[in-house]
């Protein structure tokens, strides 16, 4: 028979003024179970933890309830308590006379305190029927799946790869750097974007513990934390990169001209390509898209001109498959469409353009030489109007929420439009100027100051075309008047969105995204960094519109908690975790329908001992099962149980109130 | 269908005048991450309700099988409150809305027994909702006083 061990805390004042404590225990003696009660002032200090211990030798109890505060608080320290006395910690039970008696009916202590002894009558009844659980260990392989290879996946894997784990790097373009490499300067210091990133982009390449596969994606994701499987897909470059060198005579040679990805379409590359000069790895792939050999099997100049004979029209796609224990997610951002802003004539007019496009054009790499030039013809715009929150902040046409970026680059632009046309003038057309972050207000102040831009509160309402010239025209709020602007250029902060592949990315990780498609995280304030599901992580602009030293922070936060993870050889686990009984599934599978996690799979067992005939029923993954009960409760034949939470022990609870 | 529900009314006959020192008992099944952590915070800001709840901790809301709110009603409660976090919100992804559709059904199947639906009742309450939370039970309490003594398929009722 069970012996239950009573403990009755008075919490200084906090029980004992409106419980009267000595009637709960008098009450708990009642029971027949229970064979020592006892109160003590604070249970959970150094003296009323020793006479728990001593308790349960002395009396040689089978469980254990403290009659305190809330389990939320205390549970672990108590839990501790017994497994120090010998005794497994999951034989506690915690009866919560606190938060849920004294605090709350501090007018009726008759009330309160017969409420209290219902609570330790349902707490011992529940302990009767608790089992001796134990921690899961489950194993670790450590090695990191890093999906995305722009500055967060470069700074995960790098800061992972410095602590010795294994980094497996997967991008979906030729070469890594993302978009951090398309910007010409960063705020607030002006300093050269590509200058602090290639170093970075090198050590990549270069790192003995970091396997860099570009030009792929990850089509597959199994398992759970700790032992996941992935599948990468890798697809054909038709260039053997190994006898490669890049020299570069194919991309010169090659005739097929296509629209330049790296400077958003402003100039053409060719069809076999390498995105930039400084990309990594430094080896041009063929666009099978628009190849004209692979298209129409006519051409293969560049196999001509090759003289190493990398060129192989036959290479095929290659599926990579790699085991890994955890995975960070920094998919990175793309720009919004402006279309649904007919009345800027988005689309209409040339020399209207895009943030990002502005920031290819002064880019000293960029398709113009760094100097800023009317789509149109070519000139170089003297009067540029900024237009910010285009999208952004916009319920009817855009996305509710801020971009964050926008005020601080859209004041850098006018800063580099400065230095690249000296007489121009910038006109910035803003709702708010947010310029929260180190050094930002004062980088606005200059922008304004030394360049001499002109801001303009208030929206722009139309824009048409009067010669050569796009007539801007707003509110200036400030001084409460129509503002009319005769610009030559029209550069549009559109909205920062996330990669269009992130719902499709979400569902293959068996994550959740919000209704913009950034990837959510586990808690917006104290877990931003992982996902609901264990071992993955998130970097960078996948998760929200973040500026440079934001996203660097998280990588490094994510490469933290993947070096935590990877810490031991195992991974502790707590043991409440749903179990199926065998002989009581009938194989209706509506628990693997339910499971949030995925933690839910079928197996085929004989239908009797030494039966040849099969009969499927439900296996749980205990390494991915987070414990919720929902199996529990789905299931009609009573075959599944939630250890801690079983039903014993919750109808013996509602029984005994 | 929508007719031949309607048609289907609560039933449940008007109580024997309850006695004098009758007291209700509420059973609340509250999930851990938002509901139970909602009614720690209650208790942490000192805001009183009525002493008639017995609070039981489940992990999540979906965890609650039918068979925990017919036992109460069998057994010991008057009343039944479910709690768990807000849609969206659930600690366990989709756990919640699981919870509010097999609550759903239970309750109108209770109801085609005879059983008022004030009886069972159904909340959100989030872990930053204390003051939320002691207002659903004192709305459950007022139901159930309302209602009087539960007697209607009492387990003691057939033992006699």
């Amino acid at each position: 028979m069970a012996r239950v061990g009573v403990f009755v805390c008075f919490c200084g004042a906090n029980i004992a003024d409106f419980v009267d404590v000595p009637t709960v225990v008098e009450e708990a003696k009642k029971i027949r179970e229970v064979k020592f009660a006892i109160d003590y002032k604070y249970m959970c200090s150094d003296p009323g933890q020793q006479m728990i211990r001593d308790a349960i030798v002395q009396h040689r109890l089978t469980s254990i309830v403290v009659a305190a505060c809330s389990p939320r608080m205390h549970e672990k320290t108590f839990r501790k308590a017994l497994s120090d006395a010998g005794m497994n910690p999951y034989l506690l039970e915690v009866a919560n006379i606190r938060e849920h008696s004294s605090w709350v009916h501090q007018k009726d202590k008759k009330a309160a305190t017969d409420k209290a002894g219902d609570l330790v009558r349902m707490a011992v009844a529940k302990s009767i029927a608790n089992e001796q659980l134990h921690e899961i260990s489950v194993p670790v392989t450590k090695r990191a799946l890093v999906i995305g290879g722009g500055i967060a996946g470069i700074q995960a894997a790098l800061d992972i790869a410095d602590a010795r784990i294994p980094v497996t790097l997967v991008e979906r373009s030729p070469s890594i750097g993302g978009r951090m490499a398309q910007l010409d300067e960063t705020f607030p210091t002006l300093d050269c974007s590509q200058c602090i990133l290639t170093p970075k982009m090198v050590d990549v390449a270069s790192h003995p513990y970091i396997e860099l596969i570009p030009y792929s994606e990850v089509i597959e994701l199994d398992g759970f934390v700790g032992n996941y499987k992935a599948k990468i897909r890798k697809k054909a470059s038709y260039v053997n990169f190994k006898s490669c060198t890049g020299c570069g005579a194919c991309w010169q040679k090659c005739p097929v001209k296509v629209p330049n990805e790296y400077n958003m379409g402003i100039d053409k590359r060719k069809a076999i390509y390498t995105p930039f000069p400084q990309a990594v790895p430094n080896k041009p792939v063929i666009d099978a898209e628009h190849c004209t050999y692979l298209l129409k099997g006519k051409c293969g100049i560049c196999a001509k001109v090759c003289e190493k004979g990398s060129i192989d029209y036959t290479m095929q796609d290659e599926i990579i498959e790699r085991e890994i224990g955890a995975v960070v997610v920094a998919t990175g951002y793309g720009m919004w469409d402006a279309k649904p802003y007919e009345e800027y004539g988005v689309g209409r007019y040339k020399d209207i353009i895009n943030s990002l496009e502005f920031e290819r054009m002064v880019s000293s790499n960029g398709p113009t030489g760094g100097v800023p030039m009317r789509p149109s013809d070519g000139k170089i715009p003297k009067t540029v109007v900024f237009i910010k929150c285009v999208g952004s902040r916009d319920k009817a046409k855009g996305i509710e929420f801020c971009s964050k970026i926008c005020c601080m680059y859209t004041a850098k632009h006018a800063i580099l439009l400065h230095h690249k046309v000296h007489d121009s003038r910038a006109y910035i057309f803003y709702m708010d100027i947010r310029a929260a972050g180190k050094g930002y207000e004062e980088f606005v102040n200059r922008a304004q100051v030394e360049t001499g831009a002109v801001y303009l509160r208030g929206r722009v309402s139309k824009i048409y075309q009067k010669g050569d010239k796009l007539m801007v025209r707003g509110e200036d709020a400030q001084i409460g008047q129509e503002v009319e602007v005769e610009a030559d250029l029209v550069v549009l902060a559109t909205a920062v969105i996330p990669d269009k592949g992130n719902p499709a990315l979400a569902r293959l990780l068996g994550i959740s995204y919000d209704k913009y498609g950034y990837l959510s995280e586990a808690h917006p304030k104290l877990r931003p960094v992982e996902t609901a599901k264990a071992g993955i992580f998130l970097a960078g602009c996948t998760q929200a519109p973040k500026d440079i030293p934001e996203t660097v922070a998280q990588a490094s936060a994510c490469a933290a908690k993947v070096c935590g993870l990877f810490a031991g050889d195992t991974m502790k686990k707590d043991p409440m975790v749903s179990t199926v009984s065998r002989e009581f599934c009938s194989g209706c599978q509506n628990c693997v329908k339910v499971c949030p996690y995925q933690a839910i799979v079928t197996e085929d067992i004989p239908l009797g001992h030494g039966s040849k005939e099969m009969r499927t029923v439900a296996k749980i993954n205990e390494g991915v099962c987070q414990g919720c009960g929902s199996c529990v409760a789905i299931c009609r034949s009573m075959a599944i149980n939630l250890a801690g939470f079983t039903d014993p022990q919750i109808i013996n609870e509602i029984v005994a109130i | 269908m929508e007719e031949v529900k309607e048609k289907i009314v609560s039933i449940e006959k008007p109580d024997l005048i309850a006695p004098p020192d009758w007291k209700p008992v509420i059973v609340g099944i509250l999930c851990n991450w938002c509901s139970y952590a909602g009614s720690d915070l209650t208790g942490t800001s000192r805001t009183q309700y009525p002493p008639n709840i017995r609070i039981i901790r489940v992990p999540c809301s979906s965890r609650v099988d039918p068979w925990f709110i017919i036992k109460a009603l069998q057994t010991t409660a008057d009343g039944v409150l479910i709690s768990g976090c807000h849609p969206g919100d659930c600690h366990y992804i989709s756990g919640n809305y699981y919870a509010r559709r097999r609550f759903l059904v239970t309750r109108e199947l209770l109801k085609m027994v005879g059983f008022h639906e004030h009886r069972v009742q159904f909340s959100w309450v989030s872990a930053a909702e204390g003051s939320k939370f002691a207002q659903v039970v004192k709305k459950v309490t007022e139901d159930v006083i309302k209602l009087g003594p539960l007697h209607l398929y009492k387990k003691e009722n057939f033992s006699k």
